[in-house]
């Protein structure tokens, strides 16, 4: 579960090579023991050690092996390299038309009035708001959970809650799109008295759900895999639990935490179907958090049936994808980043 | 016994869930003295260490059986205040376990637990902590950096100045010298001879020696039951039980 939270977020940068998996005719091959014992058929044991009579020396095995892992790993690779080729010859034709300045920050998008206009500038910070009024739910709420989890929750409640909050990281997205449309929305427009329930405040409701699995499951992770003798040294000095998890091991996970906020964070400005649903596609700059909004993700999915094959629109569609592409990757590697800054130097067990 | 006594254990059973490991355990332990407790790997004598300052707590479904009376008290009552008792007992484990902080926060992190501020007191108590457990000479120009950057060795030694600093009244060590080479062992041991003027000390160690040279007295453990509790000289050149004398002169060859 936790592996696919992770791979789920950083499926969106790169999407294609984990949903088609390219890999999965190379995954029998890769058993090692397997294709070893293939090569050696037939052969006494002890011939192999003398390295005589095989078929061949184990050198030239290792070496197949080698190049064939390296395949394997070549093939995302290569799939990721595709991706991004064919996003930039697809986008950059838009700069002909508008310049990199003004497509970024200009505030108006109407790709298809006439002279049109091809200002980001109203999506980008969509996405950005959306994203960033989701992480002030989500959080506190993971990372609070994840305390509870790891350090306070008997291991009988611990059993029981963490599966279902791995369960909504399974959920479908379109799902929680789906509820958000006719249970959120609703609510939200009767009770605030808005004009419409579908806004950037039900968007961000609904991304942090997405992004708590994450972010919860990676710090709870990180969390419970603090070292007990850490604990007891700070109990043994006569600290309180309160006191043990801020001081000790809060500091001593923070790596981890950091790093499930960060991708719980571009796992929230990459999706795609819930903003589509909920957070009410208008192209305006965002005004008060009720405003309706239309985030990066959702313009693209919304308007690529529409635009013609190789017009300006399309063009200007693939180019956002390149500044999605690029703020999730900023994303990730700060992600990367952090869990290496702050890893632990040297073993404190001997 | 003619000191007087800081911790009274009386008929002490404990349970790993349905796994007993100590059987009706009955020990005085002296006031500032030394007791070391000594015994095959297994014995149970971190496990009765670690009942001394409630520690074994942690640990989901333990089952503890009998009295530890500390100064007139059972630390078993309920209502005794576990956060308490432990800045009254303190502890040294057996694997070195420093914070990932600077080295002046681990060995300050005990009083600023207890919300002390007074900057120049905190500095004091550090040096001094520090210079007990004999790091002082090696870490005083990088009190900074990382305890995670100290060999095993210093950092167990920063483990017993982490302990010492808060002052506690007891200090419980679970084989405080067994990562250390024989010089800074020395320098541990010369560190208990010190601190039993002010504290009582409970040691675990495999090293007859050791305990030999540091414990005025001694407690064999053998599977779970106490053998034998003594003056360590009586243990060490006359004991009573068969049991103690096998182990320890199997020990010394
Ligand atoms: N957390 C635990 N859960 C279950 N059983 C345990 C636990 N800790 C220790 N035991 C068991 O209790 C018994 C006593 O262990 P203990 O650690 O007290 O021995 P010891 O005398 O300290 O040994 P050593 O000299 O190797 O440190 C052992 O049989 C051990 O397997
Ligand atoms: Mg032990």
């Amino acid at each position: 579960m936790k592996k696919r939270s992770i791979q789920n977020s950083i499926s969106k940068i790169i999407p294609m090579p984990l949903a088609f998996s390219p890999l999965w005719p190379f995954i029998p091959i890769c058993n090692l023991r397997d294709f070893s014992l293939l090569l050696n058929k037939g052969r006494s044991p002890n011939t192999q050690i003398q390295g005589e009579g095989s078929l061949l020396s184990y050198k030239t095995k290792d070496n197949i092996i080698k190049y064939l892992f390296f395949l394997c790993a070549l093939v995302s690779v290569l799939v990721l390299g595709l991706i991004v080729y064919f996003l930039f010859i697809e986008g950059v034709p838009i700069f002909k038309v508008v310049s990199f300045k003004d497509f970024l920050f200009g505030k108006y998008w109407y790709p298809t009035s006439d002279p049109p206009s091809f200002g980001i500038l109203p999506l980008f910070l969509g996405s950005i708001y959306v994203t960033g009024l989701s992480s002030v739910f989500s959080i506190p709420l993971g990372v609070l959970t994840a305390i509870y989890l790891a350090e306070i929750a008997n291991p009988k409640t611990r059993s029981i809650i963490k599966p279902i909050i791995e369960l909504l990281a399974a959920l479908p997205s379109v799902v929680i799109g789906f509820f958000g449309m006719v249970v959120v929305a609703p609510f939200l427009q009767k009770y605030l008295d808005l004009d419409t329930g579908l806004n950037m405040f039900n968007a961000a409701l609904m991304l942090a759900f997405m992004s708590i699995p994450t972010i919860c499951s990676i710090s709870e992770d990180a969390i419970y895999s603090v070292p007990r003798e850490l604990k007891e040294g700070s109990l043994a000095l006569g600290a309180t639990h309160l006191q043990t998890i801020i001081r000790v091991i809060l500091p001593a996970s923070i790596s981890g935490i950091s790093t499930g906020v960060i991708l719980g964070m571009s796992r929230a400005i990459g999706e795609t179907m819930v903003v589509l649903m909920v957070a009410g596609g208008a192209a305006m700059i965002p005004e008060s958090i009720f405003d309706p909004v239309r985030p990066m993700p959702a313009s693209i999915a919304a308007e690529m049936g529409e635009a013609p094959y190789h017009s300006e629109h399309y063009f200007a569609l693939f180019a956002i994808g390149i500044v999605l592409f690029f703020l999730t990757l900023i994303f990730n590697l700060i992600a990367d980043h952090i869990s290496h800054k702050y890893k632990q130097v040297g073993a404190s067990t001997l | 016994m003619e000191h007087k006594k800081k911790i009274q254990v009386k008929d002490l059973d404990f349970f790993y869930g349905e796994n007993q490991v100590l059987y009706n355990i009955n020990l005085d332990i002296p006031e500032k003295k030394v007791t070391a407790l000594i015994g095959p790997s297994g014995c149970g004598k971190s496990t009765f260490l670690r009942c001394l300052n409630r520690m074994n707590d942690l640990i989901p479904g333990i089952k503890v059986r009998g009295k530890i009376i500390l100064d007139g008290q059972d630390i078993y009552d309920t209502g005794v205040d576990v956060v308490k008792l432990r800045s009254k007992v303190g502890m040294v484990f057996q694997k070195p376990n420093p914070f990932p902080k600077s080295i002046f926060e681990n060995v300050a992190y005990g009083f600023r637990i207890k919300g002390i501020k007074d900057k120049d007191f905190i500095d004091e108590r550090v040096k001094t902590s520090l210079r007990m457990a004999g790091l002082w000479e090696e870490v005083h120009d990088r009190l900074s950096s990382s305890a995670l950057g100290l060999s095993g060795g210093q950092q167990q030694r920063l483990c017993i100045a982490r302990a010492v600093a808060v002052e506690p009244e007891v200090l419980l060590m679970d084989e405080p010298a067994s990562a250390l080479d024989p010089i800074a062992t020395k320098k541990i041991e010369e560190l208990i001879y010190e601190l039993k003027k002010e504290f009582t000390i409970v040691i675990v160690t495999h090293n007859m020696q050791q305990a030999a040279r540091v414990a005025d007295y001694t407690a064999f453990f053998l599977m779970g039951k106490l053998i034998e509790f003594d003056k360590t000289e009586n243990i060490f050149t006359s004991p009573r039980k068969k049991e103690t004398e096998d182990y320890i002169t199997g020990r010394f060859g």
